[in-house]
């Protein structure tokens, strides 16, 4: 099969998940109308944020009290990002050949 | 390049500022805009500047490399520990006001419980990084 009918047999499966997107975005409120189902949570950061978290800063109160769990496993991701570079770039185990350092018998 | 006289001087004077400025990122970080990315970022990028001026041999000086390569834990280890407070006074792992850890009054230095020092976890965790991927990209040559 050439590389041209390979691209149209993709259209199916963009429409296929363009459509369903479109009716979802269709289907949300519009925005600054308050409704109360989507609401509930920035009223509740707005009006005890302060008194339950003590930080003046909103923001540092939701992402380190609020989303704390989140925020640690953002550090988590930092902490493997460096590993993943240090275990690709760090040299002498490159300059021997092989990621490991050992060399494969065949 | 450790013979331009102005170059020198300038890094000299401006690379503690620089670290200062990353430092009062981090510890107001919940009384004003930034926190422990921010800050962090700031006080990397100061390490970037001095290796950039000094040369790597230098920062080696101040830190062994080894010693830089474990710090990369440091950060993740001093977020995940601040969470057992909570955990030891008898609510949730990163409880803050539901441990019973007092939260000060709002706007001043030592308010709002654990906050701060897991904003100083996120500034260390980012500054390490920010360092070694510069060490690790910059000897990879």
């Amino acid at each position: 099969m050439r590389p041209r009918h390979l691209a149209l047999l993709s259209l199916p499966l963009v429409l296929l998940i363009a459509v369903p997107l479109f009716l979802i975005a269709a289907d949300m409120p519009t925005y600054g109308e308050m409704n109360p189902t989507f609401n509930y949570v920035v009223e509740r950061y707005n009006e005890r944020g302060l008194s339950e978290t003590g930080a003046v800063n909103i923001v540092t109160g939701i992402i380190l009290d609020y989303r704390a769990y989140d925020t640690m496993i953002e550090t988590t991701v930092l902490f493997s990002g460096t590993i993943g570079v240090l275990l690709a770039l760090k040299t002498g185990a490159r300059r021997r050949g092989t990621l490991s350092g050992r060399r494969h018998n065949p | 390049m450790d013979d331009d006289t102005i170059l020198n001087e300038v890094a000299t004077r401006v690379v503690p500022m620089i670290c200062a400025f990353g430092m009062y990122i981090i510890f107001n970080g919940h009384l004003s805009p930034g926190g422990g990315f921010a800050g962090g970022t700031v006080i990397g990028v100061a390490m970037i500047l001095f290796s950039l001026v000094f040369g790597l041999r230098a920062l080696f000086a101040m830190v062994p490399e080894q010693l830089l390569i474990l710090m990369i834990s440091l950060g993740p280890a001093w977020y995940a520990l601040t969470g057992f407070v909570g955990l030891i006074r008898g609510a949730n792992f990163l409880a803050n006001g539901n441990a019973g850890i007092g939260l000060g009054s709002p706007g001043a230095m030592a308010s709002s419980g654990i906050i701060p020092v897991i904003t100083l976890g996120v500034g260390i965790s980012v500054a390490i990084t920010v360092t070694v991927l510069f060490v690790i990209l910059t000897e990879a040559d």
